[in-house]
């Protein structure tokens, strides 16, 4: 991409078009300094971020973090740019992290040579192999079918998971040590930070190399597949092979990130290629945003944030995250990112400084609802699962009664006014928006026709 | 020969169960477009609401309530959250039937707990229907086919030979001529969702007390139906109704056989042993198979015969 | 069935003046018709559709496809495209057999065609549209080691074949947002940018004023110069003004295939379309 304009001749033999031959076409591509841009703070933000959170913890989940994007980012390439909605792609990741661990093994037992930052590899190659056998079928149907396929073929391998023990290691799983084989240059990936800037290093690989598939013509016929199936065949594609193609590729991403992981935990066990798990790519991709690249980057970081802080902070977080993800359906499916895309765009047309009250009124108000709501989740929780415990339980500074009425009345009240405050504000936003978005409409075809 | 016949027996009953879920899931299906993927979800509430229907009244009382309840839930869900959906396609359709099924997992965990609920068969249901060659076939299990057989002969009644059940036939492919025709085609909607929920509910009844009642029996019965669903045939209720039946004599068959490869080998003197290349695969007991049979099929399937037994659309 | 209509011998079958480059098979002798028909039957169930349908057109001929709602005309350019396979009988591209190929497989052979119901990429821009139908023609195939930004062919003709359906002010406009008439238009860019000679257009007028269907219809002789071109359509304006012959088909059958003025005084489609007293009473006045 250079800044100079670069003249194009026409072919005039390939096409019997209506212009002149001869004609010359301008085309003017200044250096793309947005894109340079973000990628550096990327990397940046990869490379620093283990600096700014320092304490082990912190290091612990930036590994996993860095692992979900990977395997977010690829299952994206099926939903989001393919339309293709799998509920079986821990299938790969999995296979992917048991291979690693065997090849680890492998290198501990001295059989194998391979340096330990060239596992990861292994996995992905493993994903990929399994999903060029399992693939063909898999693609075979579109839509809701292909589906039910991989819901299919996750439960068949996660149900052959327990019945080989030999490969999948049983109930314990397969152990490794990662610090093992040749150490160049003295890292040996013993120390978590030093794993980290392995993982950082692959998960900013992997993403570009994601990014760059979408700027590829077997990224955009996937685009075509998702948006129309029947026209691309039309215009000369084999939609299966497309689908297959594409198929195969996210399936070595997702075996990288199980490799990244076998070395992260050093133990791999059957709870990887299991339905839940595959469940759990669904749920956070879809929340961080199918439709926009950086979504499933979104998704990621909030997979790693509830799994292991949310789920610390209270009992009834995978409910929470249940009705968050049905809300995000109804009323956002476009995810995080699309509400952050859309308030950009308001904002690049001037009118963001209307909205920023109504957001925080809205906010102030949900955020009422939902001290009612959990605190009524959280004693009905207590109740059941603390029973031992005693009837009183602590609730942010409060202390509530789970079997008094004032605690019930109390938090009743509180969420039926929190609703009837954020109706009257909803009705308010929704009003200020249409304005907006007619308004941006307006601007929009006003530019067009210049 | 006992062990066919109980075998064979039990998977009929058990196969009637799955077509009961299966046929629910195929009418919201061919009507709707959408795979409702909390469909076991609706088979556990079953099982759950008459759990405690049965602890506070009786079981027949259950039999009436449990069903109901289920329907009213599965209609408001329609109502309020997949009908404003359904403009953006169908992966949110199917996204949103996922996220309901996940909430009900957790609404039942907290309600009920994590462990099995004591869902007993009644005391009048309890025992010998007959006796074969020495075993005994419970009357539950002929109860739970009496059942079956009734709720799906009535189905049939309902949907060819009622004004309504015509009304369902043509909102099933053209939704829209049926609308202009004057018909309030959302409540049709509605009422198939809240029909097939029950349809669920009442598999639920009956099984939860044949079965375990527990919250992983949705996880567990739930993937299987939807390979009774592909492997019949998208929008078929006949090949649903085959594809039941055959899955639940085969996997019936199974569990009850303890066979390997390395048995059979072993009657043609061929010694098996763990330094075999593929032991792994010589020693499965096809009983230890058993649970994947279904996916087996399905993959086989696909790759023989793509569009089902009796399969007629895309999906 | 009925063959060849009699008022067609193949000695008069002209080369249209209008035409450059004739569609040529590379693969041995010059065969007479870019696109054959030979008995085509196809049945639903048991309602046959198409009855026996023939149809013998040259190359850079441009044929118009009329007849009554429900006659088959749709069902038939499916069967050509590959969007169903016949029940029995021949389609032929070029003297060579497409019936029975999948749609990626007879376009790769020259024959593309348009949608009655529009069928474009929603969610990519009007751009991205006309890039992903030249991509294999131009043997792009399923590479991701290439940047689409890098393919220059690719882009120059996207770019052409913007200028060519005017649109080139709508260049990253997302599909889903234009008007029905762009859509349209950008339809026919779809079809005819990996450069097949053997162009079906159904209905490509279908739902537009008068004055766009006049603009559509002038844009439809420029982009297709020199190509084979079959258009279903219903406004006979259009008809007479665009087609160097007239393919009426009835009831499945191709009832008659001739040149404009001679299926008018035709007695068989008078009667399909008026009814047999008032064709009598035509006869008479011609």
């Amino acid at each position: 991409m250079s800044s100079i304009p670069r003249q194009i001749d026409q072919s005039s033999s390939r096409t019997t078009g209506a212009a002149p031959p001869g004609a010359r076409y301008y085309e003017f591509r200044p250096l793309n300094v947005g894109r340079w841009v973000i990628w550096s703070i990327f990397a940046i933000v990869l490379l620093g971020a283990p600096m700014v959170f320092t304490s082990s913890l912190a290091h612990t989940m930036l590994s996993q973090m860095g692992i979900a994007i990977i395997v977010c980012l690829s299952y994206n390439m099926l939903l989001g740019q393919g339309g293709m909605l799998s509920f079986g792609h821990a299938v790969y990741s999995g296979l992917g992290a048991f291979l690693a661990i065997h090849t680890l093994n492998l290198v501990s037992r001295g059989s194998l040579p391979l340096p330990v930052s060239l596992v990861p590899i292994v996995g992905g190659l493993a994903g990929m192999l399994f999903a060029v056998a399992f693939g063909w079928v898999t693609t075979k149907k579109a839509a809701t079918p292909f589906a039910m396929i991989t819901l299919g073929i996750g439960e068949l391998v996660w149900a052959m998971s327990l019945m080989f023990p030999e490969f999948f290691g049983g109930e314990g799983g397969v152990s490794g040590n990662r610090v093992t084989g040749p150490a160049p240059l003295g890292i040996t990936f013993g120390p978590q930070i030093q794993l980290y800037y392995l993982i950082a290093v692959y998960t900013f690989i992997c993403t570009a190399l994601m990014f760059a598939f979408t700027r590829t013509p077997l990224g955009r016929m996937l685009n075509a597949v998702r948006d129309n199936p029947e026209r691309v065949e039309f215009v000369g594609y084999d939609t299966q092979k497309v689908r297959y193609l594409s198929f195969v590729i996210a399936a070595f991403f997702a075996g990288i990130s199980g490799g990244l992981a076998a070395l992260n935990f050093e133990i791999v066990t059957s709870e990887v290629v299991s339905g839940p798990r595959s469940g759990a790519y669904l749920l956070f991709t879809f929340l961080g945003g199918a439709t926009f690249f950086f979504g499933p980057i979104l998704g990621a970081i909030l997979m790693v944030l509830a799994f292991v802080l949310l789920s610390e902070l209270t009992k009834a977080w995978l409910l929470y995250l249940g009705l968050v993800f049905t809300f995000m359906v109804m009323y956002a499916p476009g995810g995080i990112a699309s509400l952050i895309m859309m308030n950009l765009r308001v904002a690049a047309f001037g009118r963001f400084r209307q909205l920023w009250v109504s957001y925080l009124a809205l906010a102030v108000t949900a955020l009422i609802v939902l001290l009612g709501a959990a605190a009524m989740i959280e004693m009905v929780y207590h109740l059941k699962l603390n029973a031992a415990l005693g009837p009183e339980l602590h609730f942010l500074g409060v202390t509530l009664d789970a079997q008094g009425l004032n605690s019930w009345f109390g938090s009743v009240f509180v969420m039926l006014t929190g609703l009837g405050l954020f109706e009257v504000t909803r009705r308010h936003f929704v009003r200020q928006w249409g304005e907006i978005q007619e308004f941006i409409e307006k601007e929009t075809k006003r530019r067009e026709s210049l | 020969m006992e062990f066919f016949t109980i075998s064979l027996l039990n998977g009929i009953s058990y196969g009637l169960l799955l077509f009961m879920l299966s046929s629910g899931l195929t009418l919201i299906f061919s009507m709707m477009g959408v795979l409702n993927f909390a469909h076991a979800s609706f088979y556990m509430l079953g099982a759950y609401f008459a759990f405690t229907t049965a602890q506070v009244v009786n079981y027949w009382a259950a039999l009436l309530v449990a069903p109901m309840l289920v329907a009213l839930l599965g209609a408001a869900f329609e109502k309020y959250s997949l009908r404003r959906v359904h403009k953006f396609g169908h992966v949110p359709e199917l996204l949103i039937t996922f996220g309901l099924s996940f909430i009900i997992l957790e609404m039942v965990q907290l309600i009920w707990g994590t462990s099995a609920a004591d869902y007993r068969v009644p005391a009048t249901l309890d025992g010998p229907l007959f006796t074969v060659y020495g075993t005994q076939f419970p009357i539950y299990r002929g109860f739970m086919m009496l059942v079956a057989m009734l709720m799906l002969i009535s189905l049939w009644l309902v949907l060819t030979r009622t004004r309504i059940g015509l009304v369902i036939q043509a909102a099933l492919t053209h939704p829209e001529t049926v609308e202009a025709l004057g018909h309030n085609v959302p409540r049709v909607f509605m009422l198939v969702f809240g029909g097939g929920a029950a349809l669920a509910g009442l598999a639920g009844v009956i099984g939860g007390a044949a079965f375990v009642t527990e919250p992983g029996m949705a996880g567990a019965l739930g993937p299987v139906i939807f390979v009774v669903v592909v492997v019949g045939g998208m929008g078929s209720l006949a090949g649903a109704f085959v594809a039941s039946l055959l899955i639940g004599v085969i996997q019936t068959f199974a569990v009850g056989t303890d066979s390997s490869l390395l048995g059979a080998a072993a009657t043609i003197g061929w010694h098996i042993t763990p330094q075999t290349f593929g032991y792994a695969l010589w020693k499965l007991k096809i009983s230890q198979v058993a649970p994947i049979l279904p996916y087996l099929f399905l993959v086989l399937m696909l790759i023989f015969r793509p569009k089902g037994l009796l399969g007629t659309r895309e999906g | 069935m009925s063959a060849v209509p009699d008022s067609i011998s193949r000695a008069d079958i002209p080369y249209s003046a209008r035409t450059g480059a004739s569609s040529v098979s590379q693969l041995g002798a010059m065969p007479p018709y870019a696109l054959e028909l030979k008995d085509l039957r196809k049945s639903f169930g048991k309602t046959e559709i198409i009855r026996g349908a023939s149809l013998a057109v040259s190359a850079g001929e441009r044929i118009a496809v009329i007849g009554p709602n429900g006659a088959g005309k749709s069902t038939l350019f499916n069967l050509i495209s590959g969007r169903f396979a016949p029940t029995s009988g021949e389609v032929l591209l070029n003297g060579h057999r497409i019936d029975g190929k999948r749609p990626f497989e007879i376009n790769r052979l020259g024959l593309s065609r348009s949608f009655q119901i529009t069928n474009i990429f929603p969610k990519l821009s009007v751009f991205e549209n006309l890039r992903c139908g030249v991509l294999w023609s131009l043997g792009y195939r399923y590479t991701f080691l290439k940047f689409l930004a890098g393919l220059h062919d690719a882009n120059e003709r996207a770019e052409q074949l913007l200028d060519m359906i005017k649109l080139h002010r709508k260049r990253d406009v997302l599909a889903i947002n234009l008007t029905y008439a762009e859509q349209r238009a950008l339809e026919i860019g779809i079809t005819i940018a990996g450069g097949a000679n053997v162009i079906l257009l159904d209905e490509p007028t279908a739902g537009m004023s008068k004055s766009e269907t006049r603009r559509f219809i002038d844009l439809i002789k420029e982009v297709t110069v020199g190509k084979t071109l079959l258009t279903v359509e219903h406004d006979m304006g259009v008809v007479f003004g665009l087609a160097d012959k007239i393919a009426v088909v009835v009831y499945g059958e191709v009832i008659a295939f001739d040149r404009p003025e001679a299926v008018r005084a035709n007695a068989r489609v008078q009667e399909a379309y008026l009814g047999s007293h008032v064709a009598d009473a035509q006869v008479g006045a011609r």
